[in-house]
């Protein structure tokens, strides 16, 4: 798996003197969607932070683009091509939705190129253009979490992190974001690392996937394949 | 009427001034909910930096604006660094710690630097020369403002524009006000909290030693207990304003000075502190987030 975008090695994460990863190892490789389902206190989020350096790990190796970067501040993370969309949106709630857009290319110096990608992001939700100027936290759930990927898309990362992106939404905006998930891989070639409890849409959308129990990936295989999964059917997909 | 206008422009000025360290304190527990208790020992170091400065200066044969601008100069530079060191020995290291600790460090870092100006200076008041320009024209409007209250009046005025412009359009400022808001988010969106958290501290440090060089002109005499005082005043600015709000930080502040010079000219100097702070008490009762403060929705 060597040469591959994005690779956990062993990692060890914990808050305190508890242990929330355990021997994580995860390999993603440039231009999929892969998938980490679990359930709730699986450690799946963990996973995401301590990608970003949030939390970093206490011993393994994060490499991105064959370069460690556990340990490495999530600033620089972010100026590697990295983008996190945290579960719970996360919108500055009282920078408008321009402002929120502008911080997203914080790190950009390309002016006119960030003008093309918010124009961009107002093509792909139309809704937000017209609230632009509206702070954030006066947002409904749905428009949040659009204005939540379109503030990681301003970053053009290489790999976005997506974490729990259908949750508390109405069935009209799941179906919307997995569309948008899934047109974002597909026109920007942007490598997706998706986090949910919404198994069956997560499967439906990515290529492979990765079960968590308790802080350990118990299964890696294809979407298909854990699909069919007897185990993943009864526990993940209420079948 | 004179007598109302007189105590309206006091008030006014010193409502300026607890705004210029007021900024301070907010925009600090705005960033890292942190109450920075050696916040008016740095008002005070910029005084003492000013009045050093100046001494030299008009030593070696210089006056007028040039000893005032390049004592201002170097009190704002010697109080930013004190401000940044502060924060870098005295907070940073806490940042992760219980909520209490950084606050006792606070308390510690205003006791070490007031002991600190102490020892190496002197216990006793100092005389501080009148730095501020006379404007003459002003004394012919009869309108109950002195030179040196305007002046103190327009440097505030500008110093908040300038701020406001700040956060509001640049780079920088969007990033303070994006880490107030939610700090993890900030770095998730490539922002060096660190860096933002220092700028916080220089700008408030920034602030803060304009209004030393402006209250020491002023009044014409400090000692190395200044900051205390006035600290405690800004912070009730700040409290009553809603701590965390610029805005509220300058509406505060102006309500505790005219507070206090109406119940010093209507009723009797010596209760100036108790209508400040039964102000204080009435606005925490009716209002308990300050007057523009925003409704207490906790971060966790």
């Amino acid at each position: 798996m060597s040469g591959g975008l994005l690779e956990l090695i062993d990692v060890q994460t914990y808050y305190g003197n508890i242990q929330a990863l355990k021997d994580i190892t995860i390999a993603v490789e440039e231009g999929e969607i892969i998938t980490l389902i679990g359930a709730n206190g699986a450690g799946k989020s963990t996973t995401l932070m301590s990608i970003s350096g949030i939390v970093p790990p206490r011993a393994g190796e994060i490499l991105f683009m064959g370069r460690r970067i556990d340990g490495v501040r999530p600033n620089d993370i972010v100026a590697l091509g990295i983008s996190q969309v945290p579960e719970g949106r996360r919108i500055f709630p009282y920078l408008t939705v321009t402002e929120n857009l502008d911080m997203g290319a914080f790190l950009r110096k390309d002016k006119a190129g960030v003008r093309k990608d918010m124009e961009h992001v107002f093509e792909l939700f139309p809704i937000l253009a017209e609230r632009r100027n509206q702070p954030g936290g006066t947002l409904s759930g749905g428009e949040q979490q659009m204005l939540a990927i379109s503030r990681a898309l301003m970053a053009r990362p290489r790999l976005l992190l997506l974490d729990e992106p259908s949750l508390g939404l109405a069935p009209i905006y799941v179906r919307l974001i997995f569309d948008i998930i899934r047109r974002i891989n597909r026109e920007d070639g942007t490598t997706i690392f998706l986090v949910e409890q919404n198994a069956n849409m997560a499967l439906k959308v990515a290529h492979r996937g990765y079960v968590m129990e308790t802080g350990r990936i118990v299964m890696a295989d294809t979407a298909e394949n854990l699909r069919n999964d007897e185990g993943v059917k009864r526990a993940y997909l209420g079948m | 009427m004179d007598y109302f206008l007189e105590l309206f422009f006091g008030g006014l000025t010193r409502g300026s001034i607890y705004a210029l360290i007021a900024l301070g304190y907010t925009m600090v527990y705005g960033i890292i909910e942190l109450i920075n208790f050696a916040h008016g020992e740095i008002y005070m170091i910029g005084a003492f930096t000013a009045l050093i400065v100046s001494s030299v200066l008009a030593f070696a044969g210089l006056s007028g604006l040039s000893v005032l601008f390049l004592a201002a100069a170097a009190a704002i530079v010697y109080s930013a660094a004190h401000g940044f060191t502060v924060e870098k020995i005295g907070y940073k290291p806490l940042r992760q710690a219980p909520r209490l600790s950084p606050l006792i460090s606070a308390i510690g870092m205003s006791i070490f630097l007031q002991n600190y100006v102490m020892l190496a200076q002197t216990s006793d008041f100092l005389p501080f020369p009148s730095l501020l320009p006379d404007l003459p024209f002003l004394s012919d409007l009869e309108i109950g403002i002195g030179s040196t209250e305007a002046i103190i009046l327009m440097t505030t005025a500008v110093s908040m524009v300038l701020l406001t412009l700040l956060i509001k359009f640049t780079k920088m400022g969007k990033a303070m006000r994006a880490t107030a808001q939610d700090r993890n988010m900030a770095m998730l969106v490539g922002v060096d909290v660190n860096r933002t958290i220092s700028y916080t501290f220089i700008i408030g440090s920034t602030l803060a030693a304009i209004g030393g060089v402006l209250i020491a002109s002023h009044i014409g005499r400090i000692n190395f207990y200044i900051g205390f005082i006035a600290g405690i005043k800004a912070f009730t600015a700040a409290v009553l304003g809603g701590i965390g709000s610029i805005p509220g930080a300058v509406l505060g502040a102006l309500v505790l000075g005219w507070t206090e010079s109406f119940a010093t000219g209507y009723v009797s100097s010596d209760y100036e502190d108790v209508f400040a702070f039964l102000l204080l008490v009435i606005i925490l009762i009716v209002r308990p987030s300050g007057l523009l403060g925003r409704s207490t929705a906790q971060k966790v």
